[in-house]
């Protein structure tokens, strides 16, 4: 755990470690939080996308549809894809609560 | 049968990594590579198949599902098909033989749902993987992780369920094996065949058009199930949900994804219909024990995770 790096998701609060190379979702989910959605683990279906707002990290192969390339200029990735190099402070914000039958995609709220 | 489609033929899906896709469906699901093309694709088939490949990975930026291809009975009756879609004010697209290797033409076209399915009547005939046809044994010995019989069936989510309806019963053959039925009496689910399986195509009802739930394999058994399971653990593969017994259908079921989000199914029993059978009727209420029977409760990420 020396090298493990501490995240912080801001609108939870949490906080949780994150081995080298250990994806920030996987991390979050081996420790039992829920800040962030999980989705397909897989850069597929932009459900566990996240602002990073400040640290270093390497990205993995994430869909063009949830994160263009633009977005991924600005931090805007999916947590599931981002491996830590540095601390790293992420933004999730709370998806709006839909009922059952309403609920839709992302990709909608994300485009 | 009646219109002569016959059968899911092909899926074509889109991966972020094509070497990582070709082992998640090759080493965990058991499938068999069979060629390669000039484009990049890679051509796989489950064993029990006797064409040349069912499932196709395309390396892209956006993972998915390009199309899927039913097998009709022969050239005569994709002529006819070709003209009643046409017919019907369907608009169809050629897709020359050879465009996918040792597949013939492919008359392709667009439902209302936004998915893109095709009809084809000639596939180069390989004989199931590992076994004669002649005093076959019962299964080959060298296949790998899941052991996955056949690509069965895809579930799409998107709009215009009775537009896409209409075509898939009225002008394709189909017939509706079960539904669900909001309180107004509005399908939004729809599993239509064209065998004695319960779905040979599925949809739901989703504002959002074209999306892909899942591509789904056979297994034999319920014990093939948990040992899927076990593989899945073993090689740290996302997990959806299951095992588990859905209440449409009654197929005993786990769901898990591929390394670019892509949602596989692998399942096994379910129910059988014949185009006598009505339809099994699920109201949306009931929705949480029609689609996860044991919990009978909604799992949010198996209704909005899509690709």
């Amino acid at each position: 755990m020396i090298n493990a790096f501490e995240i912080t998701e801001q609108c939870s609060g949490n906080q949780f470690r994150c081995e080298p190379g250990q994806s920030v979702l996987k991390a979050m989910e081996q420790q039992g939080l829920k800040c962030v959605p999980v989705g397909c683990r897989g850069g597929g279906c932009g459900f566990c996308k996240i602002t990073v707002l400040s640290g270093d990290y390497e990205c993995g192969k994430m869909s063009k549809v949830h994160v263009p390339p633009e977005s991924r200029a600005c931090g805007d990735v999916l947590a599931c894809r981002i491996y830590p190099l540095s601390d790293l402070t992420i933004e999730c914000r709370p998806r709006e609560p839909a009922e059952p039958a309403k609920q839709q995609t992302t990709t909608k709220s994300m485009r | 049968m009646k219109k002569g489609v016959m059968r899911p033929g092909h899926v074509q899906i889109r991966v972020l990594d094509l070497e990582e896709a070709v082992k998640h469906y090759t080493d965990l699901m058991g499938l068999i590579e069979t060629d390669r093309d000039d484009q990049g694709r890679v051509y796989l088939k489950a064993w029990t198949e006797v064409d040349k490949f069912s499932v196709v990975l395309r390396e892209a930026d956006e993972p998915g599902c390009d199309f899927m291809g039913f097998k009709v009975v022969d050239e005569e009756s994709l002529v006819q098909l070709e003209k009643d879609l046409v017919d019907f004010g369907v608009a169809v697209e050629q897709v020359a033989e050879g465009e996918l290797k040792d597949c013939g033409r492919r008359v392709r076209f667009q439902v209302p749902s936004g998915h893109t399915f095709e009809l084809y009547a000639d596939k180069l005939y390989t004989g199931k993987w590992g076994v004669e046809n002649v005093n076959p044994e019962a299964w080959p010995r060298n296949l790998s992780g899941m052991k996955a019989v056949r690509f069965d069936h895809c579930l799409f989510y998107g709009p215009e369920l009775a537009a896409t309806y209409d075509i898939f019963v009225n002008v394709l053959g189909f017939h509706l094996a079960e539904q669900v039925l909001d309180g107004d009496g509005t399908r939004i689910a729809q599993f239509l065949t064209v065998s004695m399986k319960e779905h040979d195509i599925a949809f739901i009802h989703h504002e959002e058009p074209g999306k892909f739930h899942h591509a789904s394999f056979y297994l034999e058994t319920w014990e093939d199930v948990l040992r899927a399971a076990d593989l899945i653990s073993m090689t740290d593969t996302s997990i959806d949900i299951g095992p588990t017994r859905h209440g449409l259908t009654h197929g005993k079921t786990i769901y898990f994804f591929d390394p670019s989000g892509n949602r596989n199914e692998v399942f096994c029993g379910g129910d059988y219909t014949y185009p006598d059978h009505k339809p099994v009727t699920w109201q949306a209420e009931q929705l949480g024990k029609a689609i996860f029977y044991h919990d009978r409760v909604l799992n949010e990420r198996f209704l909005t995770v899509l690709t």
